[in-house]
């Protein structure tokens, strides 16, 4: 029922939204892994980030690509919950109260095994102004656990102009996905984060 | 039922085809060019013939099916040229809200256009949005940038709205002339005088341009070009004339005007993109950029062309 709703909901709503009413670009598509699994990084600056990378991917792929949600801020309340898997089948994992038993990554590391695409926004939260802010270090350590898996970096443009944080009406401005190619990783935890961070900057200047 | 005799009918067939040939001559020519002389950059220039047939044959069909497809062609050409002027602007958080209501501007304006209420579309962006979008920012509180965001908006609608409608109430126009012409035969002629001018100057400049007519603005914009396409344009448009109430005076007149309207159309879009350091407003169409670097010349000569047509001939 809910692989249905969201096939329907991507093809009459997400799909004709972003494609004609905000005009969605789409760069270096052919960066994106054929195999699966991999991780998508990107910076975060509005609800309509999740859907943009989500309309990468072909319908019959949906189900095997997973948006990683804060569980504090979308299993809050049921309403937001059932939405966000339902529509945008979200991976959701605790931020706080981490313990052996309640590890995160467990559940991130377990989607990987499933040959699933992860998307994660490393700044944890949605920037306001478009500016990149500072990354967390959680996705490196699920990238040295796992090990060996492509990391694509993805710079969003103008996503926060259309539906900015806090506010619920769209507007149609031109917005833009630019995708990077698969970064590796090297050196201490510290240095691969600013790695990571330099990666999606990189596509952010050097767009065209 | 309209019958094979009827002039409006027959004129738009004829304008029609005389569009098709134009295209079919550039498009072998460019064939012929490229086939022959192997040193020439032609990629551009295909690009641009090709989004020629596509844009010709939406505009064309959209004149010829009925006048609400023609309002509903003009209505998306206004969002998208909206768009893509609201997205090159450094909007601020604090003018979400006032946007949107611009945005809704658009199928009002083209809803008043299509119920012919003339009082209501002449006045409703430059009277009534041009008050109400000043209020709509001042409830956010956000005096920094209130200004440059009021006239920024309200700039864009006249242009991109107000302006452009006047194509779609041009073509809503009854006819005259003993029924020879119409509104739909007006919009053809200012349509494709104004875009015949664009590719004129364009053409008269890559060939002869010399002088620099306007460097701190268009650096590429030569005297050559602007005198070549004017004169050119006002020529052309006496083949145009079968489409108009007009003498041969006064086509050549209009002919001139749309010319030199178009050029400052079109530099006055340059000015606001320079201002904010872009070269195109979007890559919408292959080969010339956004809509907006097409429809520029048109925010200039669409409403000057109605009120002359309108107060001289209705």
């Amino acid at each position: 029922m809910r692989n249905i709703l969201r096939v329907l909901f991507f093809i009459f709503i997400l799909r004709p939204v972003l494609y004609i009413f905000i005009g969605l670009r789409i760069y270096g598509r052919e960066n994106l892994p054929l195999s699966t699994p991999y991780i998508l990084i990107a910076n975060h600056s509005s609800h309509l980030d999740t859907a943009a990378l989500l309309s990468l991917f072909p319908i019959h792929r949906l189900g095997k690509v997973r948006p990683v949600a804060a569980a504090d801020y979308f299993e809050k309340n049921p309403f937001v919950s059932w939405l966000a898997h339902t529509f945008f089948n979200i991976l959701s994992i605790e931020r706080a109260h981490i313990n052996r038993e309640c590890n995160p990554i467990d559940k991130l590391k377990d989607a990987l095994k499933q040959k699933n695409v992860l998307i994660i926004f490393p700044e944890g939260t949605r920037s306001k102004d478009g500016t990149i802010g500072p990354f967390h270090a959680g996705v490196v350590h699920l990238i040295k656990e796992h090990g060996n898996i492509p990391i694509i970096p993805v710079y969003l443009n103008n996503m926060y102009r259309a539906l900015p944080k806090g506010e619920l009406i769209l507007l149609p401005f031109f917005c833009e996905v630019h995708i990077g190619q698969p970064i590796a990783l090297e050196g201490p935890k510290d240095t691969a984060v600013k790695q990571l961070r330099e990666a999606v900057i990189r596509l952010k200047e050097n767009r065209s | 039922m309209r019958g094979i005799t009827d002039p409006i009918l027959s004129s738009l067939s004829l304008a029609g085809l005389m569009i098709f040939c134009v295209l079919l001559l550039s498009s072998a020519l460019i064939e012929f060019l490229s086939r022959h002389i192997i040193s020439f950059n032609i990629t551009e220039l295909k690009d641009r013939v090709r989004a020629w047939w596509i844009m010709a044959f939406f505009f064309f069909a959209a004149v010829v099916v009925n006048r609400s497809i023609t309002i509903i062609f003009f209505a998306l050409l206004s969002f998208m040229v909206f768009k893509e002027f609201v997205t090159i602007l450094d909007t601020r958080r604090a003018d979400h809200r006032a946007l949107f209501w611009a945005f809704l501007c658009i199928p009002a304006q083209y809803y008043f256009v299509s119920i012919g209420w003339y009082g209501m579309f002449i006045i409703f962006i430059p009277v009534y949005m041009f008050l109400f979008i000043p209020i709509r920012l001042v409830l956010t509180e956000e005096p920094k940038g209130f200004l440059s965001s009021t006239s920024a908006i309200q700039w864009g609608l006249m242009a991109f709205v107000f302006g452009l409608s006047h194509l779609a109430f041009l073509s809503k126009m009854p006819a005259i002339n003993s029924g020879r012409v119409n509104g739909a035969t007006l919009l053809l002629f200012l349509v494709i005088a104004t875009e015949m001018n664009d590719v004129f100057q364009y053409l008269w400049g890559k060939a002869v341009g010399r002088r620099k007519i306007i460097p701190g603005v268009s650096p590429k914009k030569t005297s050559e070009g602007f005198w070549g396409g004017v004169i050119t344009t006002t020529l052309c448009s006496l083949f145009l004339r079968f489409l108009t109430p007009f003498n041969v005076e006064e086509t050549l007149f209009f002919g001139f005007i749309i010319g030199v309207l178009g050029f400052f159309g079109d530099v006055v879009m340059s000015a606001i993109k320079r201002d904010v350091g872009i070269k195109d407003f979007s890559n919408f169409i292959p080969g010339h950029g956004g809509a907006l670097d097409r429809a520029d010349s048109l925010c200039y000569t669409a409403p000057i062309f109605f009120h002359l047509v309108r107060y001289f001939y209705y």
